[in-house]
């Protein structure tokens, strides 16, 4: 199977750049300088230097010896993302599109942000090239992570909280892309996701696939699995991508929230339908007459009702599995590899891991698991703490 | 002829320009929706834009998405739309324009979604997020079925591309006076009067030229008309009369200023 550029901007039927006029010269223009700087020698070592230099890569393969013993069943490595700068995976998307921007002589850069990590990422990025940053996050988003609200603005950059709609991930996107209309000349949309019009979802899969690429290098063989995260799916995309074409089963986890059968979860791909958001035709979660639905997850970074145009397709072609791990099977892993292995992953991530947990059991010795570790955890221990109080109390009520 | 063409002959031949006015639907609730199209009727309106609201309507402006959010709250639904086109239906015979998102309508398949949208009355279709790129099926299916497809253009939009564009459009082309959102109030720019006369000069006086996003006094209105535009769309001024009118004052209120407006068409 090869993917490659997608035709047209579509991964077979996805994809594409459903766009409101005024941004379509901003698009082309973002367009034809990307697929210019994608072979550029010159930008591809400047990247390559950052990602070293500033950024931490690249990061290790660790073998969860602990876990792995725990669970009984195939060994179970972590991609260790939670280690770069700023401690998540966002870094190596917004270092590559902020060099871009830089390169294309816009000084002004805006982006949104679901818990935090890809504003404070971009944050970062803008502080070390010398560019403006204003950071779009959902008012509920911006209580539930405070830690990230104050580093972003420490980094220098401004945070618009959005009031409108769920007050979450999507309607950051829609307040990112208001402002990006109304100043569209000196402007650049620093997309921190897989999702958006062409080129966004080719971009941002470009820039993370370094993670599969590693993982490829540092794994003696092909592993059996491999599982990410999948809010709008960028490190899930940076890890398949690379291994795509290798034998290793590929999966892919959503936000189950309080589970599938119910309405609160994050789960398109795994219980939505196909339609138009954000500039892309994906799998979305909507009611019977095509109103984006509010969406629940326990981790801000997966609470978004689309997907990446590029899981869609994979998806329909079935080369990736896509499954659904609920908010408590989620907290179940935190706890897990928290005490056996000593590391706090970020919630998001503790998906990946639950999955693992849950299939690792009924697999050989012999085989391996690679889990991409996408983010640390330290942002969602308020988050944690608070969910193990009421769960607590929950239970006394028994 | 479609009502929307006709209704430009007739004003080509008095020598007016059309005023399009907006409502959102089921803001503040059916009843007044209602009241306001009588009031847009009464005043003089030449075609009436109804919006249909959307969950994440990304082109439009602060007043605009409360004003969906509050429909949405009030349950406005597709049936209730199509209800409320119908009942307008039987009232009036003026062109009526259903501006809302691409995912109503492809949550039901384009061409379902259209004939359902032809039957009960509407003659023509805006989407702000309809690029020329991704409309093929769109316009076919609303060729198919007797529907205009009013595409936008931008102040930033290129020859090549303008001509693109109007190759899909029929009705009339809706030319997006600012940068921004929907309702952003600035005073007239220079760029908008150039972008309006170079998309004259495209149109070749083979589809009227219409100009909103922030078109919301006597004065814009009169600007507009001396520039040659065809058309002029006022849309969040009418909303913003709306919302500051208790329900039974709405359809005055709404025919005396939309009346104002027309004054300066003629």
């Amino acid at each position: 199977m090869k993917i490659g550029i997608p035709k047209n901007g579509r991964f077979g039927e996805f994809g594409g750049k459903y766009i409101p006029e005024t941004l379509a010269p901003a698009i082309e223009e973002l367009e034809k300088n990307y697929l210019k700087i994608r072979n550029d020698k010159n930008f591809k070592k400047e990247l390559g230097r950052l990602l070293i230099d500033y950024a931490g890569r690249p990061t290790p393969i660790y073998f969860a010896r602990n876990l792995t013993k725990t669970i009984g069943g195939a060994k179970i490595y972590l991609k260790r993302e939670d280690l770069l700068h700023g401690g998540a995976h966002k870094i190596n998307n917004t270092l590559g599109q902020a060099l871009l921007a830089k390169r294309m002589g816009k000084k002004r850069i805006i982006a949104e942000t679901g818990a935090g990590q890809h504003g404070v990422a971009t944050a970062m990025a803008c502080a070390s090239l010398g560019l403006k940053a204003e950071i779009y996050m959902g008012y509920v988003d911006t209580l539930r992570q405070k830690q990230n609200v104050f580093r972003m603005e420490l980094l220098g950059a401004k945070v618009h909280a959005v009031k409108s709609g769920s007050m979450t991930l999507k309607d950051a996107i829609n307040e990112a892309m208001r402002d990006w209309i109304t100043n569209v000349d000196s402007t650049y949309y620093l997309l921190g996701s897989a999702v958006g019009p062409h080129p966004y979802p080719l971009m941002v899969r470009d820039f993370q696939k370094v993670i599969g690429i590693e993982i490829k290098k540092q794994m003696k063989k092909i592993p059996s699995v491999v599982i990410a995260c999948v809010g709008g799916g960028s490190n899930a995309i940076g890890t398949f991508y690379p291994l795509i074409d290798t034998n290793a089963k590929i999966i892919g986890i959503e936000a189950g929230g309080k589970g599938v059968k119910t309405k609160l979860h994050s789960a398109p791909l795994t219980a939505g339908k196909k339609g138009v958001l954000h500039g892309m035709m994906t799998y979305l979660m909507q009611d019977e007459d095509g109103q984006i639905s509010e969406t629940h997850s326990i981790s801000a970074g997966l609470d978004y009702p689309g997907v990446g145009p590029e899981h869609a397709y994979l998806k329909d072609k079935n080369r990736v599995e896509y499954k659904a791990v609920t908010d408590d099977e989620a907290i179940n892993a935190f706890l897990i590899l928290t005490r056996t292995e000593g590391i706090i992953p970020a919630l998001e991530s503790a998906h990946a891991i639950a999955h693992a947990i849950k299939i690792s059991k009924k697999m050989k010795k012999t085989e391996s698991i690679v889990v991409t570790l996408s983010g640390r955890g330290d942002k969602d221990i308020d988050i944690v703490k608070e969910y193990l109080a009421k769960n607590v109390k929950n239970k006394r009520k028994v | 002829m479609s009502r929307i063409k006709e209704k430009f002959n007739q004003l080509k031949s008095k020598k007016e320009t059309a005023l399009i006015s907006y409502i959102m639907t089921g803001y503040p609730s059916e009843k007044a929706t209602l009241s306001a199209v009588r009031g847009l009727i009464q005043g003089g309106a030449d075609i009436i834009e109804l919006g249909f609201p959307f969950s994440d309507p990304i082109a439009d402006g602060p007043t605009i998405q409360m004003a969906s959010t509050e429909s949405l709250n009030n349950g406005t639904k597709i049936d209730n739309f199509f209800s409320i086109v119908k009942k307008i239906r039987k009232e009036s015979n003026i062109p009526l324009v259903l501006m809302t998102y691409t995912n109503i309508l492809y949550n039901q398949t384009y061409l379902k979604f259209i004939s359902r949208a032809k039957q009960a009355g509407i003659d023509g279709l805006i989407l702000p997020d309809m690029s020329i790129e991704e409309s093929n099926e769109y316009v076919k299916a609303a060729k198919k079925i007797g529907m205009d497809t009013i595409f936008l253009v931008s102040p930033n939009t290129e020859k090549d591309r303008l001509e693109q564009i109007i190759k899909s459009t029929s009705g009339f082309l809706y030319m997006v006076a600012v940068f921004g959102t929907t309702g952003v109030q600035t005073k007239i720019h220079k760029y908008t009067l150039d972008a309006l006369k170079n998309t004259k000069i495209a149109a070749k006086g083979k589809i009227p030229v219409g100009v909103g996003f922030g078109v919301s006094t006597e004065k814009d209105v009169q600007k507009y008309v001396s520039s040659g535009a065809d058309a002029v769309i006022v849309g969040s001024a009418n909303i913003k009369i709306i919302e500051n009118t208790p329900a039974n004052k709405i359809q005055t209120r709404i025919a005396i200023f939309t009346k104002k407006l027309k004054n300066k068409t003629r």
